[in-house]
């Protein structure tokens, strides 16, 4: 029953995937690999459509994994399992939290986290501008990418520079959409 | 039922603008949700990134749920959740069985050049922003910078290391610090 399969592998990775979506793609590929679902290059090129198109990412490869297998209903399968553990997660957390978060020793973990949190989000921010910019180390696709160095210090200006002129500047969906049709600009339509 | 119809909106929106992983979407989260709407607070938003990154599935998700939640109970997290989900799923769908060559259209593969700088950008900016309201002191900082480093280390190298591993140790040296010093000033938290 291919149905209750995506249920439970995308229930699986629902629920062990800690820290977003990048974190997820070992996991993905993992189970993919394991129900024979798809082969390496399948599942890499529904990694990059998955990272190439707007969405949250791991929901993004549990709607591909399940169209792929069992269609529409395939897809609504693995979508709704792999949101599932996170959306009961908040819920119960929400309507706990506020009897526990007053408690000291809950309080003091959460000042160490807190921080924590900030330093993980700036790496992951410096890590992708640099491997876009100058590749990865490790897959020996280094080398610097003069074109995406450039559209970085232009998209980085605009958004940056915007809050000069005015005071909050343009938003990030503007922002999204502007570097959408500089990279076609830059790299061209066809 | 107008709060039920703006949220679907305001999450479709956000999942429509949402590329990579969540963190990209904390820049969208800050800018509509705290900012212009001001549905949540910015340390509400700190909290419940803390509880994503903590515990597993989709960080988008995670933060959905928690705004539609608070704005309207159940009703509002499912809401606020699909509203979150449909736009990328109509879009997968299609393109998965239709389209066999996406990555192959040369304006797709040019315009996700340009998102993918862009979402580097918002990251970076969730954060600097994270650090310009957070309380400093010496703690606090020496916490985050060494956070940084070790993920910075952790995805240089490939190292299969979960950042949960990061968030534990900052909690025990949230608890260390406080077993030490004896006291702990309370923050405003999820209310």
């Amino acid at each position: 029953m291919i149905y209750l399969e995506l249920f439970v592998a995308f229930l699986e990775v629902g629920l062990f995937s800690f820290g977003g979506g990048y974190v997820s793609i070992p996991l993905i590929r993992e189970i993919v690999l394991s129900y024979g679902w798809m082969d390496d290059g399948m599942i890499t090129y529904m990694i990059a459509v998955s990272e190439s198109t707007p969405g949250p990412l791991m929901v993004n490869m549990a709607t591909y994994v399940g169209s792929s297998q069992g269609g529409i209903l395939g897809a609504l399968v693995a979508t709704l399992a792999v949101v599932l553990p996170a959306f009961l997660i908040i819920i119960l957390v929400t309507s706990i939290l506020r009897r526990f978060i007053s408690n000291r020793y809950f309080q003091a973990a959460l000042s160490g986290m807190r921080p924590c949190i900030i330093g993980i989000i700036m790496a992951m921010g410096i890590f992708l501008m640099v491997q876009n910019c100058f590749g990865s180390i490790l897959s020996g696709t280094d080398g610097i990418d003069i074109m995406a160095v450039i559209m970085a210090i232009i998209l980085g200006a605009v958004y940056w520079g915007s809050r000069a002129v005015k005071k909050n500047g343009i938003s990030p969906i503007l922002l999204i959409i502007i570097s959408a049709g500089a990279g076609v600009l830059l790299y061209g339509f066809k | 039922m107008k709060k039920l119809l703006s949220l679907f909106f305001v999450f479709f929106k956000i999942g429509l603008f949402t590329f990579g992983g969540g963190y990209a979407m904390l820049a969208l989260i800050e800018d509509i949700c705290v900012e212009k709407r001001k549905w949540i607070t910015h340390e509400e938003m700190m909290d419940i990134t803390v509880i994503a990154e903590s515990t597993p599935g989709p960080i988008a998700i995670n933060l959905a749920t928690y705004v539609g939640y608070k704005l309207r109970k159940l009703p509002g997290a499912l809401i606020a959740t699909l509203g979150m989900i449909i736009p990328s799923f109509c879009i997968i769908f299609l393109i998965s069985q239709f389209l066999d060559r996406f990555l192959e259209i040369k304006w797709v593969s040019s315009a996700f050049q340009g998102i993918k700088i862009a979402v580097a950008i918002l990251i970076i900016d969730a954060a600097v922003k994270m650090i310009r309201k957070m309380k400093k002191n010496p703690f606090r900082i020496t916490i985050m910078i060494a956070a940084l480093i070790s993920m910075l280390v952790i995805n240089m190298l490939a190292l299969h290391v979960s950042s949960l591993v990061i968030m534990f140790a900052g909690a025990a040296a949230g608890l260390i610090f406080y077993a030490i010093h004896g006291r702990c000033r309370k923050e405003p938290a999820v209310k």
